[in-house]
């Protein structure tokens, strides 16, 4: 049975967003993913576990070797929530917007 | 005249930050005073459909703004951001919580720190609001406690409102 995370639990963790931004520009093996870090391979083998967990990444086989790469469509659902604040303070400032405009119609 | 006015919205994942840059057609102290003065706070500040409704204000160092969201549909949703920092009509810093209608801080909730600086560009004045939260997590927190209690609405039926609404 898969286990089912939380993708934001996922991404609070700094080592684990730092993998995911070596993933963003290329895949990767989990070796040389455990080369740019200074902690033990089994800690980022943990990390790199949540991570798919979360459907984060994917991990495919390519001839000897496995390469991971990022899950593009799950990073864009953190994006969404982001993107309602973005909203909120659209529509916030639209409404400043509005009332500087008032103000300065009522002062002329 | 309707030059497009300036609107970034930068999120940060490895600072916790997000970053809202907005260009307003008018001079800095205005600007400021809309930002500070809770008679014109109570006329922007929520995002529609809710209105917003101070209880009191203090723009003071140590002293705090206490808000209420109104939702037309009924619950009020209260808030209070605490000044830090103030410096007229340059910047302030504050942190944002939620609380009860007495101002009693609900400390299960994240607080935010807000940092705004009022840049005089002439005819116009920027206004950069660093908000600072301890974590993505935190982050989520807000924005599923705002989903849960109806304080924000998901992109697309916020569309479809304001399409209705401009129709």
């Amino acid at each position: 049975m898969k286990l089912r995370r939380d993708p934001f639990q996922a991404i609070a963790d700094p080592t684990r967003r730092a993998i995911l931004v070596l993933l963003a520009s290329q895949t990767m093996t989990a070796g040389t993913i455990a080369d740019n870090f200074d902690v033990a391979r089994p800690t980022i083998s943990k990390h790199m576990q949540v991570l798919s967990e979360c459907e984060l990444i994917t991990a495919n086989q390519k001839g000897r070797e496995i390469y991971y790469e990022i899950k593009v469509d799950k990073m864009k659902d953190i994006d969404k929530w982001l993107a309602q604040f973005r909203k909120i303070w659209e529509d916030r400032y639209n409404q400043l917007d509005n009332l500087l405009s008032t103000i300065k119609t009522t002062e002329l | 005249m309707t030059k497009s006015l300036q609107f970034d919205f930068i999120v940060d994942k490895e600072k916790n930050t997000m970053t809202i840059k907005k260009e307003f057609a008018a001079g800095r102290q205005l600007v400021w005073d809309c930002h500070t003065k809770s008679e014109l706070l109570d006329k922007w500040f929520a995002p529609k459909p809710f209105t917003t409704r101070t209880k009191s204000m203090s723009f003071t160092e140590g002293g705090h703004w206490l808000y209420a969201m109104i939702d037309p549909a009924g619950p009020e949703h209260w808030g209070r951001m605490d000044y830090v920092k103030i410096k007229p009509i340059e910047s302030y810093t504050g942190l944002d919580g939620f609380c009860n209608e007495k101002g009693e801080l609900n400390t299960e909730l994240p607080r935010a720190n807000w940092h705004a600086t009022f840049e005089d560009r002439g005819e116009t004045t920027v206004v950069q609001t660093v908000v600072t939260y301890n974590s993505l997590t935190d982050l989520e927190v807000v924005v599923q406690m705002g989903m849960k209690e109806g304080l924000t609405m998901t992109l697309e039926s916020l569309d479809a409102l304001i399409a209705k609404m401009t129709k």
